[in-house]
Parts: structure tokens; sequence; C-alpha cells
């Protein structure tokens, strides 16, 4: 049964949704259409003259091996940041929840890492991973290991995996906790009446019971890995070594912004537009079916 | 998108700008300078600004040359352009392509009857920034060209003579064996990869960097960095990079801690390190000529520059126009030039400054302060030593960079790379050519 509240009159409604459509059309709509626009031209960077080409910019990428490789990074590259970010965050929000004593210290510990920018997470990363005086490649020197991330592909990804995931675990903790709190008591003291362990509660009662938080939270950090990654990428590896970390969202800055190609940029933005388009209808229509509200 | 987004940024930065009394003619100048090379340039601008009344040069440091010159197009396409941009030697292409952005430096300096003399510069430098018909386009600011540094207790350490002859890289070859055999586990060292390794390479072993003259004879360029000269070089390279005599330490100029902190002991880097490495390293060290293969092409021919050009940007007052000139040939003159090539390591890029230099013994006091200017000066350049103009280079760059990353890792050999770095850089400048048809 579905309850629905309805106004009479149309005025009020489209005021109260007349600023939310304004944010929109403003910040993207407008900017939108202008990459749609700018996509089917080649300008040059003074904006003094352009060239009409079509889909000249679509053709010129998709021909572009290095382009399509950078699909494949990106996936690799989401999946793990959106995995890594996640599981130890409701892991942590699990941990926290049974604290009795001081668990608003662990609370505000956690969420710390939240409040530092992508940019400095980046640098905080680098300097620990720093092949000539960084603590951790020191350490794994130490242990035999010789860290190199300036050569090593496989590497350089785990480090710009780990530090874009790293501040990302606060906020989706927060989330996670916030919904652990709200699963009713009765509901797991019957469980554990009946004699199921943590574990077994956890897994049949508790997880169910979070899902709608796991599904927003997967939404919310599959576009996060797409687009806000940047500044990590950009101050540990540049995208490289070689392409092994250059995700679409790098390629259209280094375009756009080293490049001056403002045109294969826009049109960048436009697939870029449509891949994460896509994910979300993909999750919304398949991934949200297993999902209990 | 774009294009709102920089205009936001252009019409944000615009807001900074320090207030001026009007009755002076106020000139915007640019530039990408922090530290101490930012505090001499004021020193510079202060100087003019109380030479005279009427105009005042306002300086403002707009971030790194990438960010100076992104600053620059955003402020001229929101129309907020400065009067006088820093771009780098990277960007030469870019602001010649865009005609109707820029006034060239000779029209402005013939037009304010401002005392300059283009022929003053030194013919390696200037030649990088005039048109194919002689013209002066940018001024030049501040050059460098890559040298080899040498750490002689590492050397000595090792258990090889410090001065030993390493100017070719058939020594250098056996130079890094013996240091390898002694002990030491950084060999030798790099900053700016492609920059000293393949551009300069080539220029100083008179071979093509690129078609058409490197890219000054037209927009229709490729790259030719896939010779066998560059090819026999990289693959040596990669060798070294495999028996761990050569250590990559990134794309930039990462390799300069590692070198002043005594870990290393040969370093390819720009003469304008000098100023880093004397004041931090506590060793030993030497300046000497960048290393050439003895019988590869005409080597050695003339090294190339790197550094920025000051470009005046179109679309202002005349009046204001007859500030630039005037600051401009302040710039341009010997006494600001002699001090500006001592106190920074940057080239003297006249040839009265260089003189005016020797005559006051700072070569002898500083040694080895000089090995830049002899290597760049010592023959007429050719039109294979006469510069790059290639449009995209900073990007290209960066395809080279992650080619050559393929060669360190033993992922890929010296031609494959190579070949395919030609190939995805002449798509760019496909590309670039198509936008400035």
């Amino acid at each position: 049964m579905e309850k629905r509240v309805t106004f009479r009159g149309w005025w009020l409604p489209a005021l109260l949704i007349a600023p939310q459509v304004l944010i929109s059309a403003v910040f993207f709509f407008y900017p939108a259409g202008q990459a749609i626009w700018q996509s089917l031209f080649i300008p040059d960077p003074f904006g003094l003259s352009s060239q009409f080409v079509g889909l000249g910019n679509f053709e010129f990428l998709l021909s572009d091996k290095f382009y399509r490789a950078s699909f494949v990074t990106t996936a690799v590259f989401s999946i793990l940041v959106t995995l890594c970010s996640m599981i130890p965050a409701l892991f942590l929000a699990v941990i926290a929840d049974r604290l009795i004593k001081g668990s608003g210290v662990y609370r505000t510990l956690l969420i710390w890492p939240y409040a530092v920018a992508p940019a400095v997470a980046g640098v905080l990363w680098l300097f620990m991973f720093n092949t000539r005086v960084g603590v951790v490649s020191w350490y794994l020197g130490n242990l035999g290991y010789d860290w190199n991330h300036v050569l090593n592909g496989g590497e350089a990804m785990g480090l710009v995996v780990v530090a874009s995931a790293w501040g990302r675990i606060s906020y989706n903790f927060l989330f996670f906790f916030a919904a652990l709190q709200a699963v009713p008591r009765s509901v797991i003291e019957a469980a554990a009446i009946d004699g199921a362990r943590f574990w077994k509660r956890f897994w049949t009662i508790v997880l169910p019971l979070l899902s709608p938080t796991t599904f927003f939270l997967l939404v919310v950090n599959v576009v996060y890995s797409f687009f806000e990654t940047f500044g990590v990428i950009h101050t540990i590896t540049s995208g490289g070594p070689q392409q092994s970390t250059t995700i679409l969202v790098y390629k259209v800055f280094s375009d756009g912004f080293v490049g001056q190609d403002l045109g294969s940029s826009s049109a960048q933005s436009v697939i870029l537009l449509i891949v994460v388009g896509l994910l979300t209808v993909i999750q919304f229509k398949f991934v949200e079916k297993r999902v209990h509200y | 998108m774009k294009k709102s987004l920089l205009g936001g940024l252009a019409a944000s930065t615009a807001i900074l700008f320090p207030m001026v009394a009007s009755a002076q003619a106020e000139v915007q100048f640019w530039h990408a300078f922090t530290g101490r090379l930012g505090e001499l340039v004021k020193a510079q601008v202060e100087e003019f600004n109380a030479s005279q009344s009427d105009y005042v040069v306002v300086e403002s440091h707009k971030g790194n040359y990438s960010e100076t010159l992104n600053a620059g197009i955003a402020a001229f396409r929101a129309g907020e352009q400065p009067h006088i941009l820093m771009v780098f030697e990277v960007g030469t292409a870019t602001m010649m392509a865009a005609g109707g952005a820029v006034k060239p430096v000779h029209e402005v300096m013939a037009e304010s009857g401002a005392e300059f003399d283009a022929d003053a510069y030194i013919g390696a430098v200037k030649g990088y920034y005039t048109s194919t018909d002689g013209e002066m386009l940018s001024l030049p600011f501040n050059s460098s060209t890559p040298v080899l540094w040498v750490n002689r207790d590492a050397m000595q350490e090792a258990g090889v003579d410090p001065d030993t002859d390493l100017s070719t890289w058939q020594n250098v070859g056996a130079v890094l064996d013996q240091l390898k055999e002694g002990g030491e586990e950084c060999g030798l060292v790099t900053a700016w990869q492609s920059w000293i390794h393949l551009e300069n390479f080539s220029a100083y072993h008179d071979v093509p960097f690129a078609t058409r003259d490197n890219g000054f004879a037209g927009l229709d360029t490729e790259l030719a960095l896939n010779g066998p000269a560059q090819v026999a070089h990289l693959t040596a390279m990669g060798e070294w990079a495999r028996d761990g005599k050569f250590i990559y330490t990134g794309r930039r100029n990462e390799g300069g801690a590692n070198f002043r902190a005594g870990e290393c002991a040969l370093f390819t880097e720009s003469s304008a390190g000098y100023a880093g490495i004397s004041s931090e390293a506590e060793f030993e060290f030497d300046v000497r000529p960048l290393p050439y293969w003895e019988g590869v092409g005409n080597a050695p021919q003339n090294t190339i520059i790197g550094g920025a050009s000051l470009w005046v940007m179109s679309g202002h007052e005349d009046a204001e126009y007859k500030g630039v000139g005037e600051f401009l040939s302040f710039l341009s003159s010997s006494d600001v030039q002699a001090s500006w090539h001592q106190n920074t390591g940057y080239l003297p890029i006249t040839a009265e400054a260089g003189v005016a230099t020797r005559a006051v013994g700072f070569y002898e006091q500083n040694p080895g302060t000089d090995v830049a200017v002899i290597q760049m000066t010592a023959k007429e350049p050719t039109a294979n030593s006469k510069g790059l103009r290639l449009g995209s280079f900073d990007q290209i760059r960066g395809i080279i960079d992650e080619e050559l990353e393929g060669i360190w890792a033993g992922d890929k050999t010296a031609q494959e790379a190579m070949d395919s770095a030609k190939e995805r850089g002449d798509a760019l400048l496909r590309r670039f050519e198509a936008a400035n048809r």
C-alpha cells in the first residue's frame, strides 16, 4: 500500500522544486549542453576559431587503443576503490556498534579522514610510499621487497586505490553506523534467544536490513571513484607508469588542460556522462531488485 | 562546459588584481616563479617601477608553467588577459599558432620606440622564439640547458678517479660499470628524461627529433624520435636500468633529491639546478658538459634550451603597450641580464651579459657555471639543433614519458617504445594541425 501526499493547485509544488531545478539547470544541464555542443568541434585553445567536425572527435577517441584501454583501467580502479572503501567501513561500523563505552571517541576518530581533501590525501600516501624517503617503502625494503611504484604499474594502481579509498571509508562508515543503529533491537534479541550467534545474526538479519544503505553507498562510491579521485591520481602518479593509472576522468583533464584540446576533452566528458548514466540505470534496474526496504 | 569554467576562473582571478593609481598606465605581468626566483622577478619589477613614473608593472604568480599558460588562455577567452604572459618553451608552438591572441614582440618594440636590439640575444636562444622570417615573436626570459652533474665524493668512494673523462656516453658506460663494482647503488639518475635524453640528445647529435626542421618549417611535422641514434641511446640506457646502474625516479626532477642527498654519482639535469645543488650538496661536485656518443651523428653539435619567454597579448591600449615596450627593453638590458644569470644559474641570454659576467670574474669564483654557455654556443645551430616547435607538446612529452617508462621497466624494447611514441604523438600533431589550419 502506498501513501501519497497530494497538493492542491500547482504553484506551491512548483515553488518548492524551483530551487533544485534552478541549481540543476545552472550547474548541470547548461554545462552538459555546452559539453555536448563543444564535442562536435575542434576549437583552437584561445577560442579564436573552431571547426565543425561532427562526430570526428568521437571517432578519433574510439579508434585510439589507449583510450579504449583506459575503460578497463577505470573499471578495475572503480571496483577496487568501491570494495576497499565499503568492506572495511562495514567492518568498522559493526565493531563500533558493539562498543558500549567510548564509541563516541572511535566514531570521531574514524570520521576524521573524510575531512582530508583528495589531493592532500594523495600527497600523504605518496610520502609514505616514496621510493626514496617513504616510511612504508623503507620497511618493505627491510623485508626484502623492493617497492617501486614509479615503474611498477600494479603497485601504482594499488597505491592510488588505497589513497582514494582511505578517506572514503569514513564516509561509508558514517552511513553504515547510522543504519546499524536503526536495526530494531527486538529482532536481534529474538534471534539471540533462539541461539543464533553473532556472525549468524549478522549474515541473516543485519546485512539484509542494511541493504538499502549498501545500495545507496554502492551508487555513490562508483560515482566517486569515477569523478572525484582525480586529485589523488594527479598528485601520486599523473596517470603513469606507462598508462597504468590513467582513468577516464584523468584523461579528460590532461587532454583539456595539458593538451589544450577542448574538442576531445568535451567529447570525453560526454562519453563519461553516458557511461555513468548507463551504470546508474543498470544498478537501479538489477541490483535494486535485491534490496529490501 | 569548459568555456564557462575557464571564464569563471579568469573572472575570479581578475578580482584579485591589486588596485593602482589610475594616472599611470598599468601593465599586468603573469609569471610562473615562486621562491627565490619569484623574489628575483619581483625585484626586477620594483626596480623598473622605481626607475620611471609613467607606467606601473604589476606582477602576479599564476602557478607552475602549465597553470600559468592555462590561466592566460582562460583569461583571454574571458577578455581579461594580462599584457605580458610567461610561457614555457613547450607552449611556444601553441602561442605562435594563436595569431590573433598575441602581439609579436618586434611589433611592440617598433611601435613603442623603446631601445631594443633583438640581435643582442644569443642565436640559440633567439632562434627558438623568432618566426621563420627572422622576426622576434616573444622575449626570451629564462633559459637553461642540460649538463652532467658529478658527485666527486661518490666517485672516489667507489674507487673511480673523479677526474675521469666523462664527455662521451662510451666513457660514462665504462664508469658506470666501475661504480657498480665499487659498490655504488645509484650510478646515474636523470631529471626531465624526454627533454634531456631525446630532445637535447637529438639536437646534440644533429639528428632530427621531428620532420620539417623540428616543426619550425610547418605544422605538417611528424616525430622522428624513433631514428637509429635515439634508439641506440635508449637501448643502452635501458640496459643500464636493467643492471641497476641507471635509476629511474620519475618524470620531472625527482632525481634531484637523490643527487643532492649524495645518493647518486652522476645526474643529468638542467644547468639551472645550480642554485639547489650548490646550496644543499654536502659533497664535492662538478659540472660537466652533457655526454654524447662518439661517432654518432655530428656530435657534439649544440644543446637546446628549456625555460620560458614573455608573450605580449593582444587587445590592450596603445599607451599600455608603450609601457610594455619600456619594460621589455629594461629586461633586455645588459645589467639586468647579467645579474639574473649570476643569481639563478640560468644562461646569460644576451652576449653582453655573458661578457660582463666573465669580466667580473664570476666564472672563476663559481667554476662550472660557464659549461652550459659553452656547450650551447660553441657551434652555429643547424636545422636539427635550432629548437623544437611542436603543437600539443606538453602532452606529447607525457606520451614519451609513458613509453620511456616501458623501456626502463623492461616491458618494451627502445625501438617498440619509440615507434609507439611516434604513432601516438603524430596523432596529436595532426589534431593540432587541424585546430590551427
